[in-house]
This record gives C-alpha cells, sequence and structure tokens, in this order.
C-alpha cells in the first residue's frame, strides 16, 4: 500500500441533539479521526461535498427524513460510504431494516464505548479491506492485459528494445503509428516494465469524444458541475496517480484542452470541472497519435510548447505493410487465440489464404487483421482456415491493385456504407469491420461530408 | 506558570491523590499540586435517572472556577462518570484544553467481584491521570499497544497498556 496519503481516517455524525453530536464528535477526534457533526439529513447530504467520508453515524429516529431514508442516499452519493446506525432504544425491527439495507451495524444509545470503539474499527478495517480488494483486482487485470508483443521483423525488435529502455526511466514517451499498428498495446508493454507497474495504466481516447466530455473525463467534475452532473466522478488523471496515464489521439485534441494539458503535464495539479479544490496526482504521461503533429504545429493546429513537451522520447510502430515478415506470425497468434476462445478445433491457415493475408496491405494493421482472423475463425470448418473464408473484398484487392486504386476503392467502400446506414458512424464501422477511430480518420482523410 | 493541579471531587480517598503527585511531575516534568482547601461538590452533575455523574458538566465547573489557572487542571472522583451518549466514561478531558476529570469508580477491583488491590488500582489511576493530561495537551490516542495514549475502555486494557509515553508522543509532548 502506498503510504504517502495517510490522511486520517473521515467520520460522519448525524443526529438532531446537538449534546450526541458533541460528545460523539470529542470522541471520535480523541481517536484522531477527522469528524464532522450535521443536525439532519439536509446538512448531511450537503456535507457530502466535503467528503468522501469513510464512516457515517445516522440516528435513525430524527425529525424530517429518516436515518434509514438517509442510508439510502449516502449510499447513492457514495457507495462505499459505511454506515453504522444510532438508535435511541433497542428498536431491533429498524435496526434489522437498516443492516438488510447495507449498514455495517448498529449501537444503542447510550452506547457502551468499548462497543462503539470496536464497532468503529471493524466498519474502517473492513471498508479498507474492501477498496484494497477492488484496487487489487483492477491492477491483476491491468497486469493481464499487457499481452504479449507477437513479430519477429527487424522493426519490431527495435520498437520492443526502444520500449524496454525507456520503461525504466519517467520520461513521457510519444508512440507515432498508423491505427490498429498497437499502440496501446506498447504502452501497456511500457507501463508493465516500468517501476510503476503496481499501479493502474489509465487509457483515454482523446479523439472520441467531444471537448467538454473529454475535459471532464480526464479531470472529473464534481456533483451538478454541468446537467447530468449527479454525483462527483474522479477524473483520469487522479486514478492514474501513481501510475500511467495514456493519451491516444492526442493529435485531436482542441487548442482549449491543449492548454490544459500542457498545465496538468507540467504541474501535475488541476481541478474537478466545477470545483475549486486542488488536486495533485503522480503520473507518467505515454501519448500516441497517427496524425502528421510537425505538420499541425507549422500550421498552428497544434501548440508548439505542447508538442516539445510530449516529444520527448519517441517510438515509432511500422505499419504492418512494412514488416510482412510479422504477418504469419500474428495471424497464427490471432487463429491460436480465436480457436482457444471458441473451443474451436482449427489448427492451421492454408498456404494460399496465408498468402492472401502477406499480400494484402492492411490499411488497418494489425487491429484489421485481428478482425479479419476472427470473421475467418467463426466461418472456419476445422482444421484449417480456407482463403474462401477471407473478406471477399481483402481476396480480391490483394491481387494487383495499385496504391492508389486502393485509396480509391477504400475512399468508395466508406462512402458508400456511411451513406447505407445513413451516417451511423457505429453501424458502418462494424460493416466495415474497422473502430471508430478508425472510421473517422478515413472521413477526415477522404475529406468526405454528411450529405 | 506551566504547572498541574489536582482537584478533588468528593468522594475521593485522598491518599491515593497525594500518590499521583510525584509520578505526574516525573511525567510531564512539571509541578503538580493538590487544591487542600477547597473540594468540589459533584452533587449538581448527578443524574438521577442514569445514578451516574454528568463529566462534562464537571469540566465546565472546573474552568468556572479557576478562571485564572494558567496550568492545566485535573478532577479526581471516586463516582461513576458519563457522557450522555455513552453508558459510562472513565473520564474526560479536553483536547488541547486545559481541563479533565477522571473517576477512580471503574478502576476498582472489587467493582468486578475481586479483592481490592491498592496497588494495582494505583497504577491504573496514574496511567488514566497521565492519558487524560495528555488529552489536553493535544495528544489523541495512540495505536502503539505500549504508550500511555494507547484507547482504552475497559479495566484490563488499561493494565495491558504501560504507564509511559511511547517515542512520538513524547516527541510531540516535549516539543510543545
Amino acid at each position: 500500500m502506498t503510504e504517502k496519503k495517510s490522511s486520517p481516517q473521515s467520520i460522519l455524525i448525524v443526529d438532531d441533539e446537538l449534546i450526541v453530536r458533541e460528545s460523539l464528535t470529542k470522541w471520535f477526534r480523541q481517536d484522531g479521526y477527522r469528524v464532522e457533526a450535521a443536525e439532519d439529513a439536509n446538512h448531511a447530504l450537503k456535507m457530502m461535498k466535503e467528503g468522501p467520508w469513510d464512516l457515517a453515524l445516522l440516528d435513525i429516529k430524527m425529525p424530517g427524513m429518516s436515518g434509514l431514508e438517509l442510508q439510502k442516499r449516502l449510499k447513492e452519493v457514495d457507495k462505499n460510504i459505511g454506515i453504522i446506525m444510532i438508535t435511541a432504544f433497542a428498536s431491533v425491527e429498524s435496526a434489522v431494516q437498516a443492516l438488510k439495507e447495507g449498514a455495517f451495524d448498529y449501537v444503542t444509545k447510550p452506547i457502551d464505548p468499548d462497543h462503539l470503539s470496536h464497532i468503529v474499527s471493524n466498519a474502517l478495517n473492513q471498508k479498507k479491506i474492501v477498496e484494497e480488494n477492488i484496487q487489487l483486482r483492477e491492477q491483476i487485470s491491468d497486469i493481464g492485459k499487457a499481452t504479449e508483443i507477437v513479430g519477429d521483423s527487424q522493426q519490431i525488435h527495435k520498437v520492443i528494445e526502444l520500449a524496454k529502455t525507456v520503461a525504466k526511466t519517467d520520461t513521457t514517451v510519444m508512440l507515432r503509428g498508423e491505427s490498429g499498428t498497437g499502440k496501446e498495446l506498447i504502452a501497456r508493454a511500457i507501463h508493465a516494465n516500468s517501476d510503476r507497474r503496481y499501479f493502474p495504466i489509465i487509457a483515454v481516447n482523446c479523439g472520441a469524444v467531444t471537448e467538454s466530455l473529454l475535459e471532464s473525463e480526464l479531470f472529473g467534475h464534481e456533483k451538478g458541475a454541468f446537467t447530468g452532473a449527479q454525483y462527483r466522478r474522479k477524473g483520469k488523471f487522479e486514478l492514474a496517480d501513481g501510475g500511467t496515464i495514456f493519451l491516444d489521439e492526442i493529435g485531436n485534441i482542441s487548442q482549449k484542452m491543449q492548454v490544459q494539458l500542457l498545465r496538468v503535464i507540467e504541474t501535475k495539479q488541476f481541478t474537478r470541472v466545477g470545483g475549486s479544490d486542488v488536486i495533485s496526482s503522480d503520473f507518467r504521461v505515454i501519448c500516441a497519435t497517427n496524425r502528421d503533429l510537425e505538420a499541425a504545429v507549422k500550421d498552428g493546429s497544434f501548440r508548439e510548447d505542447l508538442y516539445y513537451r510530449l516529444n520527448v522520447f519517441t517510438v515509432s510502430i511500422p505499419p504492418l505493410r512494412e514488416r510482412r515478415s510479422d504477418i504469419p506470425l500474428l495471424a497464427e497468434y490471432f487463429r491460436g487465440k480465436y480457436a482457444a476462445i471458441m473451443h474451436k478445433a482449427v489448427t492451421e491457415i492454408n498456404a494460399n489464404a496465408m498468402d492472401i493475408l502477406v499480400q494484402y496491405d492492411w490499411p488497418g494493421n494489425v487491429r484489421e487483421l485481428e478482425n479479419v482472423l476472427e470473421r475467418a475463425m467463426v466461418l472456419a470448418v476445422p482444421p484449417a482456415i480456407q482463403s474462401s473464408e477471407l473478406p471477399f473484398q481483402l481476396a480480391s484487392k490483394a491481387h494487383g491493385l495499385q496504391a492508389d486504386s486502393l485509396a480509391v476503392v477504400e475512399r468508395a467502400q466508406v462512402e458508400m456504407i456511411l451513406n447505407r446506414t445513413g451516417w451511423n458512424i457505429s453501424r458502418s464501422a462494424d460493416i466495415l469491420d474497422i473502430d471508430r477511430v478508425t472510421l473517422y480518420n478515413k472521413i477526415t482523410k477522404y475529406g468526405l461530408k454528411r450529405p | 506558570m506551566r504547572s498541574i493541579l489536582i482537584v478533588p471531587i468528593r468522594p475521593v480517598d485522598h491518599a491515593e491523590l497525594t500518590a499521583l503527585v510525584t509520578p505526574l511531575s516525573n511525567a510531564f516534568e512539571i509541578p503538580v499540586s493538590i487544591e487542600e482547601s477547597n473540594y468540589l461538590d459533584p452533587a449538581f452533575a448527578f443524574d438521577s435517572y442514569r445514578n451516574q455523574f454528568n463529566s462534562t458538566s464537571l469540566i465546565t465547573a472546573l474552568l468556572d472556577r479557576y478562571p485564572a489557572q494558567s496550568g492545566k487542571i485535573i478532577g479526581i472522583t471516586a463516582v461513576d462518570l458519563f457522557v450522555p451518549v455513552l453508558t459510562y466514561v472513565f473520564g474526560e478531558a479536553q483536547l488541547d484544553g486545559q481541563a479533565a476529570v477522571l473517576s477512580t469508580f471503574r478502576l476498582r477491583e472489587d467493582l468486578y467481584g475481586l479483592e481490592p488491590n491498592p496497588k494495582l488500582e494505583h497504577i491504573r489511576l496514574l496511567k488514566e491521570a497521565v492519558h487524560e493530561l495528555g488529552h489536553t495537551y493535544g495528544l489523541i490516542h495512540c495505536h502503539d499497544p505500549e504508550c500511555v495514549m494507547h484507547s482504552s475502555t475497559s479495566a484490563e486494557e488499561v493494565d495491558v497498556k504501560g504507564k509511559n509515553f511511547c517515542g512520538g508522543c513524547e516527541k510531540f509532548l516535549r516539543g510543545l
């Protein structure tokens, strides 16, 4: 566990009797907790803004909203808050109700001090264990995601070499490469080989969301910061504390976000949308783009200072067509992967099919290859994948089409599918067998316009 | 002047208070005296429904009584104390304040049906006096089970902990 944030655990007391609030506050302060008290449910809900609270002690019987109702409301704001009910007399029925709805325990007034100390420390321990458990699960799944990098070409060896070298440092890394070349995979590999590997790697796709949404994604927001912001939410920079933040499609962010991003990367401090508290976070930045940033800097659409801040150590991932020797390895890898997932005894890709795969230009790179293999595995009849199970256009385009004409064909195909779906991006991307980001990129690249 | 004043709250065994003077003085390295002329009568703090005495009221009374006192004040009594929300307290102190009260009631062996043990009871009283006065110097409960500032809500827990401050609490105290 990290030691750097050893702020005291916090307790919120809600009781309509002043004397109870005062004496419990005093009691818990002497125990070293951060304690505040509220006289009714409304005040308590307001005080949730000053949270998060580890524990709330609620009087079950209060004028206005009861402790039972308040418990539900508090859990809506913070589902992890620990609740202990205080009952004025041993009203077992309502106490049992509270326990059923998730309260940790209840105490009866007057409270036995011995009992109170034990219940509170048990509740706090339980909460800590649950939180640790969630954190550890996330870390394990993150570690699990750092899948192996497949390839034996000279180019990919160079990429791995560079990634390993830079992993041990805290240097900002910029990954360059076309969509689908595996930039996120390399980012995860860098993280998994760094000293930050036991903390999360948080990936953000800056290209797929609007500016205002991206802002709250990155920095989080306070409750009520905008319509629909029902709860306080932590931003990606906050979640990446101790770990790595992976900013994909960095070239696509607006001027305003560029300014904000530069400031956060330089100071490691920010405020949530609609909030005023300055939050510090210790993160490493890995970013990725397939845009020509140098040109973007020249034409003024990308800030020069941010460019220099990000472009410290660049790893360029070559497109698949420039390392065709990796195609058979990758194809075999994906065949094995989907054979296991689908429980299908497809053990090989026949020579004819493999030829087509190797000759194709793979504009969507490894991602496209994986999708093609997944599709082929669905169709394949054991024991082998045949060329007929590859998408039709793949088989035809692999033969004799010029690079120029490929672009023309691709443009026409993208436009046709978009028109067919009424410019429904998700459906078009599905039909085209590419992801949405790639589709957006193609729309921009070919200057396609919604009719 | 930095000092500690022990105020007897009737009924209380005067000899037990006298026995505290030297060890308390050693623990805090300041002069300790007993209020000899003016006992405090706790009748006003009595709650007939609970048959106990309200410790918060006693603290208020001590503060009213010694407005000019610059050192710490600790009232000690043999009656059982409570704060309204809890069934009982051994004592109560103002965190980083001036006054504390302490009861010998629950530190006695005969309360638990055992033979009186004056030596053990003296050590318990000393530990709790140091503990409550520690609060008035701003010390909070300590996680070190040996430290006198470790929280204890039963006589057994008082026996388990030591009568001295741990390194951290000692440092905090001397740094003042």
